[in-house]
């Protein structure tokens, strides 16, 4: 009785009693989920595009964040450089080396695949994780950097606001990547939806054989994902660098976005942004108020906790398409 | 019914020699044609002739080991199917081969991907020349729509659509792309015999309004009879016929294949 009590009432109890708390937990839950949401759209980008789940997704946010404050160090170490002008001349740079990435996976890894089982791909991309990883370590070394966070114009410090008799307190930081995050997320669905690019992609993600009949190059269409998720990866590495700095073990979340995309749904965008709020919040509820039960310390698979129960009522995720195939 | 329409032309594709095997299977052995400008040109033979196999040569999606393709005065070894696409060679699938989770318009707008010239980024904030193009594209599509008799079914998913229907959208999209050359791979497979009749009749409307040459591959003898110039017949991967209906219906070989005379 006392376990059930601990379970299903007392959690609500002290939610009721400490709003505030609440409030501070929901909203770093949200600013989680925001980081979560930012990855897993990495991974739908290019799921979309060509059917494989790209494990590299991790190590280009790292391989990213890396090489913008590599090249900032370059540019700054050239004389008397505005740290401005300089932070901005890397990003513009950093933008160049992922599209150059794009181009160069196209060529050595996904063209001579074609029309390879998609788990080679999938092999194909633990490979190319491994190679990033070797060629970061060679370039950026090993040790953890410092993002340029002030020199990017992201503001710091916090703003406190009293309600419910107590404090919740807001990074603006996080208010700035929540921002940024939705004004990209924004500019991707409209670019993907109402173009002819937009068109091509979704085609090509249909049918390989019919795309190439109507005259749509699949080189330029996958030049065009992993760009796009290049990119992505440069805002999570810059956000989530932000509240900690920029080391390989960062390149790890990949394997935090999979309950998302298991949640939304691997070819959703919008599906890569409920679940990644939904376990971003989860994760944080679950924590703060069940954890103690079990000692704590539950975050860390409370996500793959709840993407497995998920699995058994909604295979294909929340927003995932039903794929019914006729015997 | 298959009073004679516009005159054929000069030669527009020209197939030499081709030949292409899967490992040990010979699927196509030295076989030669020719299409000519404005001609409905059907390809016939039994189950596993290497009729398709033909078509996906000419598409680029098989590469033939040995001979050439001469299109248009180019002669090629290989072709490429997007660089196909865009030397106006259009097609459809024996399997049909649609965006299943697109609607029959948007399906149809993904044919005339190769008339778009708007940038990228223009696009990308639909400013003015890029909607503008939007907008023509869409009209096009929608008098494809008129012509196949497809408005009600415009935002439908496709993938929503019975078989017949998914045929017509498919041919609709390979029209978008105002091609010159229409690869129509058992355009009325599966189909009952009124279906049938209206793909027949859009089939010699596209060649007699546009001029659009066809080449098909068709089972139903006597559509192929009916609408075609000239057949060419393949069995086992090699030619045994070619020439207008009637001779190829007289000829004995052909005769032979489609009864199954012992080789």
């Amino acid at each position: 009785m006392d376990l059930l009590y601990k379970i299903f009432l007392d959690p609500f109890v002290q939610m009721g009693a400490a709003p505030d708390l609440l409030l501070q937990t929901l909203w770093e839950g949200l600013v989680g989920g925001v980081l979560y949401a930012l990855i897993a759209l990495g991974f739908v980008l290019i799921f979309k595009a060509s059917g494989v789940f790209n494990f590299a997704q991790g190590i280009m946010v790292v391989f990213a964040g890396l090489t913008l404050v590599g090249l900032f160090g370059v540019i700054s170490g050239l004389g008397n450089v505005n740290e401005h002008v300089a932070a901005f001349a890397a990003l513009g740079l950093t933008v160049g080396v992922m599209f150059v990435l794009a181009v160069g996976i196209e060529r050595l890894v996904l063209r001579p695949l074609v029309n390879q089982p998609d788990i080679i791909l999938f092999m194909a991309t633990f490979g190319l994780t491994y190679v990033l990883i070797g060629v970061g370590e060679l370039i950026f070394g090993g040790e953890p950097k410092v993002m340029i966070t002030g020199e990017l114009f992201l503001p710091r410090g916090s703003t406190d606001w009293e309600v419910f008799g107590g404090f919740v307190s807001f990074q603006h930081i996080d208010l700035a990547a929540a921002i940024i995050a939705s004004l990209m997320v924004a500019g991707l669905a409209v670019f993907f939806s109402k173009t002819r690019i937009g068109r091509a992609l979704r085609a090509v993600a249909d049918s390989h054989k019919a795309a190439l009949s109507v005259g749509i190059s699949l080189e330029q269409i996958w030049v065009i994902v992993w760009f796009a998720s290049g990119l992505v990866a440069l805002v999570t590495g810059i956000m989530w660098a932000a509240r900690s700095d920029v080391s390989f073990a960062l390149q790890i979340i990949a394997l935090r976005a999979l309950p998302v995309l298991i949640l939304g749904g691997f070819t959703s965008i919008p599906g890569a942004i409920v679940g990644g709020l939904i376990i971003g919040v989860g994760e944080k509820l679950g924590e703060f108020y069940w954890g103690p039960l079990l000692g704590g310390g539950i975050e860390s698979w409370l996500a793959y906790f709840i993407a497995l129960v998920f699995l058994l009522f909604r295979p294909q995720g929340l927003f995932g398409e039903k794929i019914i195939e006729r015997v | 019914m298959s009073a004679k329409r516009r005159p054929p032309g000069e030669v527009l594709l020209k197939v030499e020699n081709i030949s292409l095997s899967f490992g040990g299977v010979r699927a196509l052995s030295d076989i030669s044609f020719e299409i000519r400008r404005h001609e409905v040109f059907s390809i016939i033979g039994p189950n596993g002739a290497g009729k398709s196999s033909m078509l996906n040569c000419i598409n680029g999606f098989y590469h033939p080991q040995g001979g050439s393709i001469t299109y248009k005065g180019r002669t090629r070894r290989q072709m490429r199917p997007h660089e196909v696409a865009s030397q106006g060679i259009a097609r459809t699938f024996q399997n049909i081969a649609l965006f299943r989770g697109m609607s029959t318009l948007d399906n149809i707008m993904t044919g005339r991907s190769l008339k778009m010239r708007a940038g990228l980024l223009a696009q990308a904030i639909r400013f003015g020349p890029a909607l503008k193009e939007e907008l023509e594209h869409r009209e096009f599509c929608e008098r494809i729509i008129d012509f196949l008799e497809i408005e009600s079914i415009r935002k439908v998913p496709v993938g929503r659509l019975p078989y017949g229907l998914q045929k017509r959208v498919e041919l609709g999209r390979a029209l978008a792309a105002e091609p010159e050359l229409l690869l129509l791979d058992e355009p009325m497979a599966g189909m009952n015999l009124e279906e049938k009749r209206d793909m027949c009749r859009f089939i010699l409307d596209v060649n007699d309004e546009f001029g659009t040459t066809i080449c098909m591959i068709e089972h139903d003898m006597g559509v192929v009879m009916d609408i075609s110039d000239r057949v060419v017949v393949l069995d086992y991967g090699r030619k045994i016929g070619e020439g207008q209906p009637e001779e190829v219906r007289s000829n004995q070989a052909v005769i032979d294949a489609y009864l199954g005379v012992q080789h």
